[in-house]
């Protein structure tokens, strides 16, 4: 497999134990400290659930109700730690329920080991009872997987899953294992991974490309930065914040860079893309120095690429190769975790001020407010609008929740408005646009960070994709704050239909149930909210309990999300009505 | 518009199970065809290489290369154009045994071909040649014109002029 492996001394599986393996998968799981995993049990994977009976007080197994909602559950556990998230199910079905999952996890980058339980190996290929070629059906959307076989295998692809999910641009690794491996018995000792031969994890930062992107710097008279998730995924926070404030550069973010800089910072510009802020998409057009950093330059970041920052040098700060000139050429690659990137960036910048190119971003994100945020966040009229329930809620959370949205039209508005002041605290669907992913996810987040309130924001359509993870909740007592923002529409959908489908609002108008009826069944309190009277005290009750709460927002059903960029337009065609 | 050539790829990788699945779907999800291809050893223990054919535009194959690189066990991939490649197919021919007897100009075609019987019986014999895919063309419709009862052609095989210096890199990654 030509892996090397570490040593780590506290670990006290130096010595040779003769165990199934099954058990193997338990103390691998343990030996990288994956202490809280979700899953869902079956056929093929009995054999690793009895041992986790064994092992419960080690382990916190969570039971999902379904294995789409242990990925997603996986994923928060994993944005909003930085660990490993750890997802489990049978063969099968099972294991074909996760792709949704790991596919999001793939486009979003997000460290995830699944493990799926296997017909036993002499079935292979037979189409056995809920067998599936998981490992073909995967492998479009992993950053890595392998079938096991025999027990010795174990040890090593658990140590190799771990490190490739976790380092480089990170990813959802996934390993199958037949049932007759899971049963069979051999001598286990762990090591952990920390190389594989054809696999370089990050590139070395060239002092070359540094210098280069210095040079550029310093002389640009109006630079701009866009930055993504490749800041939080490297925990470059704080290198981030003291390059722009040395250089004076604003800095818009992609909607998963999103709270890897505090919104109220002075050089945060906002949003970049299809529904991002006005500013900041027009100045792309007119920066002469466009810098991104940690972002793959998206199309729903870029629109029209023909007509994308075509006036600016570009410099890129990424640590994939194959994101340099995938999209948009750059005049300068640095390749490299944008940690130490920035650090040797850092001394060879000069002290800059900006004022009067930083004066057009204010210009022009007045405009918006009028335009756009003032009824957004100060309706006159009586329908409730999400932004209003956002604003309250960031009253009421102080901007310090980890907010988890699921896609579409509240998601925007989420990204838009939620104030955050600390990293690792936007949790969404960005690249994949899951509608179910939020309820899950926000179990996850709430699970890994539990000192910390989780407001899972959602609409009516993506809640109802996985509303059976409330049986998760109820059972382990996980205090997630859900908001279900309820405009009786697929909204996102419902707008586009209105802006370029002649209002032919095909199949997104939705009849729903009694949600505060249905979280209560769940043992969950909930309140509905229909009028603006009872919004900010019903928000600051939900926040301030301390256990699960359910509130539904009646907002209005015709609301757009503004502003917007159309597809296939220019940043610098956005609309704000 | 950027025109589309030829680019022989050649790529090292890990000699694991999975991989092809895995480097035929990059080609795969962007509608490109591979022409053809064939995996072996390589020069190097344990290390297998891949030699595709593709015909795109050099910015895609520069972007393909980069997905291919990114997959774990790919140790390193490369791109060339004809000019830059040694390269060879291989076919073979089943032809009916009594055109060696009965038909003269069977023996010239074989010799002026450089093609060579690799087996023979009473029902039928069977024809090699390597060479450019050009040379096997006109082979093959100079033959058929006799009856060709089976026909069969490799994928492309190249060594390229340029060194890749695979060793010098593994013993970076080691």
């Amino acid at each position: 497999m030509n892996t090397k492996t570490q040593t780590k001394p506290e670990i006290a599986s130096k010595q040779k134990i003769h165990i199934s393996g099954a058990e193997a998968v338990v103390r691998c799981l343990l030996e990288e400290g994956a202490d809280l995993i979700y899953g869902y049990p079956g056929g093929a994977i009995m054999p690793v659930y009895d041992e986790l009976y064994k092992y419960q007080d080690k382990i916190n197994h969570v039971l999902t109700r379904h294995e789409q909602g242990a990925t997603h559950a996986a994923q928060g556990f994993a944005r909003a730690t930085g660990k490993v998230g750890v997802a489990i199910a049978t063969s099968g079905p099972g294991a074909t329920n996760l792709i949704t999952g790991i596919a999001d996890a793939q486009i979003d980058s997000t460290p995830m080991v699944c493990i799926t339980g296997q017909v036993a190996s002499h079935l292979l290929g037979s189409d056995a009872f809920q067998e599936t070629d998981i490992v073909g059906i995967s492998t479009p959307v992993t950053k890595w997987n392998y079938q096991i076989t025999k027990a010795s295998e174990i040890p090593e692809i658990f140590a190799k899953a771990f490190y490739l999910a976790k380092s480089g641009r990170p990813g959802p690794v996934l390993i199958d294992i037949t049932k007759d491996a899971q049963f069979e018995t051999f001598d286990f000792e762990y090591e952990k991974c920390s190389s594989v031969r054809s696999y370089k994890a990050k590139p070395e930062v060239s002092l070359e490309d540094v210098k280069s992107a210095a040079s550029l710097i310093n002389r640009a008279k109006k630079p701009m930065i866009v930055f993504g998730q490749g800041v939080i995924l490297g925990q470059a926070e704080e290198e981030f914040r003291a390059f722009i404030e040395k250089a004076d550069i604003p800095s818009a973010w992609t909607i998963l860079g999103l709270s890897a800089l505090p919104t109220d910072h002075e050089l945060n510009v906002g949003m970049v893309g299809m529904h991002g802020n006005y500013a900041p998409n027009v100045l792309t057009n007119e920066c002469d120095l466009l810098i991104a950093v940690g972002m793959r330059f998206d199309d729903r970041v870029t629109g029209d690429l023909s007509r994308y920052a075509k006036q600016a040098k570009i410099i890129h700060f990424e640590i994939d190769p194959a994101e340099i000139d995938k999209n948009v050429k750059a005049d300068v690659a640095v390749l490299g975790d944008v940690k130490e990137s920035l650090a040797q960036i850092l001394p060879l910048i000069n002290e800059n001020k900006h004022d009067q190119w930083l004066e057009e971003f204010t210009k022009l994100e007045a405009i918006e407010f009028e335009k756009v945020k003032k009824e957004d966040l100060y309706p006159t009229k009586d329908g409730l609008t999400m932004g209003e329930v956002l604003k309250e809620i960031n009253i009421a959370s102080g901007g310090d929740a980890i907010i988890v949205s699921d896609v579409g039209q509240h998601q925007m508005f989420a990204c838009r408005y939620a104030k955050f002041n600390k990293t690792k605290s936007n949790i969404t669907s960005g690249g994949l646009g899951t509608m179910g992913f939020a309820l899950p996810a926000a179990i996850g987040a709430k699970m890994g960070m539990p000192e910390r309130e989780v407001v899972m924001i959602a609409g009516d359509g993506g809640y109802q994709m996985t509303i059976q993870e409330l049986g998760t909740i109820l059972q382990n007592k996980t205090a997630v704050k859900i908001v279900v923002l309820n405009n009786e529409f697929l909204g996102m959908v419902r707008q586009w239909q209105q802006l370029f489908f002649d209002k032919r609002y095909a199949s997104t108008e939705m009849t729903n149930p009694d949600f505060v009826a249905i979280a209560k069944g769940y043992s969950i309190d909930a309140k509905r909210v229909t009028k603006r009277e009872e919004l900010a005290s019903t928000v600051k009750e939900m926040m301030e309990s301390k256990e699960a709460y359910f509130l539904e927002v009646c907002v209005e059903k015709e609301n757009n999300v503004f502003p917007m960029i159309e597809t296939g337009a220019s940043v610098s065609d956005i609309r704000l009505e | 518009m950027e025109n589309k050539q030829t680019y022989t790829v050649s790529i090292y990788t890990e000699n694991n199970v999975g991989l092809l699945n895995r480097i035929s779907g990059i080609f795969l999800r962007r509608h490109i065809n591979i022409e053809s291809m064939n995996i072996s050893k390589s020069e190097i223990k344990s290390v297998s290489r891949f030699t595709l054919l593709v015909k795109v535009t050099e910015s895609q194959i520069k972007k393909i290369i980069g997905q291919v690189e990114k997959q774990v066990e790919v140790i390193k991939a490369y791109y060339h154009t004809d000019e830059n490649t040694v390269y060879q197919e291989s076919c073979l021919f089943k032809l009916s045994s009594n055109l060696l007897t009965e038909n003269d100009e069977i023996q010239t075609i074989i010799n002026s071909s450089k093609s060579r019987v690799i087996n023979i019986n009473k029902d039928f014999f069977v024809l090699e040649k390597s060479g450019a895919k050009e040379e096997i063309e006109e082979l093959y419709h100079t033959l058929d014109q006799h009856g060709i009862m089976q026909f069969v052609r490799s994928g492309r095989i190249a060594i390229t002029k340029d060194e890749m210096k695979i060793s010098t890199l593994l013993s970076i990654n080691n």
